[in-house]
């Protein structure tokens, strides 16, 4: 990570502003779909600010389009967004001891892939005006993206959201190889991941699960196979 | 079926998911198995949410394949989160540039 001298806050709003890029791109897109399920630009902004899931979203949305059941609507709510469940129990040991739970909860409120991986990186204790800050930006253009797919679903070229898509990816890239490089523990852990997760998406059956899904079992599967072969210290948390 | 008490649904089930561990783990977890589970977790999910879907994420499996490689070394030499974010996206606008 880079400087340490600026605030939180100011760090945060710098770090969301990548995550508010990509964002906006992919949330137009579910804007578009957000239109089929017939959603105002009003109730798609409220929608996506108060959601933030891009899968849950989406399964969402595509369900409304179709026709569909309360049950459904919750069923898929929670098998797009298990992974936050985990996410969220790691983010509980980073916090400081003294955090109030008002706080916590208001940063677990704040979880989305991106956020959680940049609260992750940032170094030291969990600082929750960081998160709400980067939270903040990146949640605005979110739920502005997805108005915007609604107003104006095929004005953007495809070429720019294409582009754009890829912001989320390198954040990524940028947040798991410093400490891959630092602690060669995580290093052979993502790099696991990647085989895996590659293997997975083309192999019979396995590919035939929801990326969801997928997520959640190769991130149980994967981190307890490893927290067996390499635990960690404790010294090392 | 009312859409407003869908998305009030989606709301609700998406952040009680969030918010549920946070309240229920408030302690230091001891147990040496969750403690390293917990701490492999976040890099395990990151990759395994970026690779493969990096590849299928543009038009074409090697320009994404380009961006996940230069990114990956731009982060090796210590790039920050956004160099690293508009780097991936150059390459992608680039690549489909000349491609098409």
């Amino acid at each position: 990570m880079s400087t340490l001298e600026i605030s939180p806050v100011r760090q945060g709003f710098r770090d969301g502003i990548p995550i508010a890029m990509g964002y906006f791109a992919v949330a137009f897109s579910l804007g578009i779909i957000a239109k089929k399920a017939e959603l105002s630009m009003f109730e798609g902004f409220i929608s996506s600010f108060f959601t933030r899931a891009s899968a849950g979203e989406y399964g969402v949305y595509s369900l409304l389009a179709a026709g569909t059941t309360y049950a459904e609507i919750i069923g898929i709510s929670l098998i797009a967004n298990l992974r936050y469940l985990l996410m969220s129990a790691s983010l509980s040991q980073k916090f400081a001891e003294s955090t109030s739970l008002f706080k916590r909860i208001v940063v677990a409120f704040c979880i989305t892939d991106e956020v959680f991986g940049i609260s992750i990186a940032y170094p030291g204790k969990l600082v929750p005006s960081y998160t709400y800050s980067a939270a903040l930006v990146s949640t605005f253009f979110w739920a502005l993206g997805t108005a915007g797919g609604i107003l104006a679903g095929d004005v953007l070229p495809a070429n720019i959201v294409s582009a754009l898509s890829v912001a989320l990816y390198g954040m990524f890239l940028a947040i798991i190889i410093p400490p891959a490089q630092k602690d060669r523990k995580i290093g052979w852990a993502v790099l696991a991941s990647f085989v895996i997760s590659g293997i997975c998406a083309v192999f019979p059956y396995m590919c035939q699960l929801g990326s969801g899904i997928r997520i959640i079992l190769l991130t149980i599967l994967i981190s307890a196979f490893f927290a067996w072969l390499k635990p960690i210290k404790s010294q090392e948390v | 079926m009312n859409t407003i008490i869908c998305i009030l649904l989606m709301i609700l089930v998406t952040n009680c998911i969030r918010i549920l561990p946070v309240t229920l783990i408030r302690k230091r977890i001891t147990n040496p198995f969750l403690c390293s589970f917990l701490y492999y977790v976040p890099y395990v999910t990151l990759s395994v949410m970026t690779f493969p879907a990096i590849l299928t994420a543009t038009s074409n499996v090697y320009v994404g394949c380009l961006a996940l490689l230069l990114g990956a070394l731009a982060a090796w030499r210590g790039w920050g989160l956004f160099p690293v974010a508009i780097l991936c996206c150059v390459v992608v606008y680039c690549c489909e540039y000349f491609l098409v």
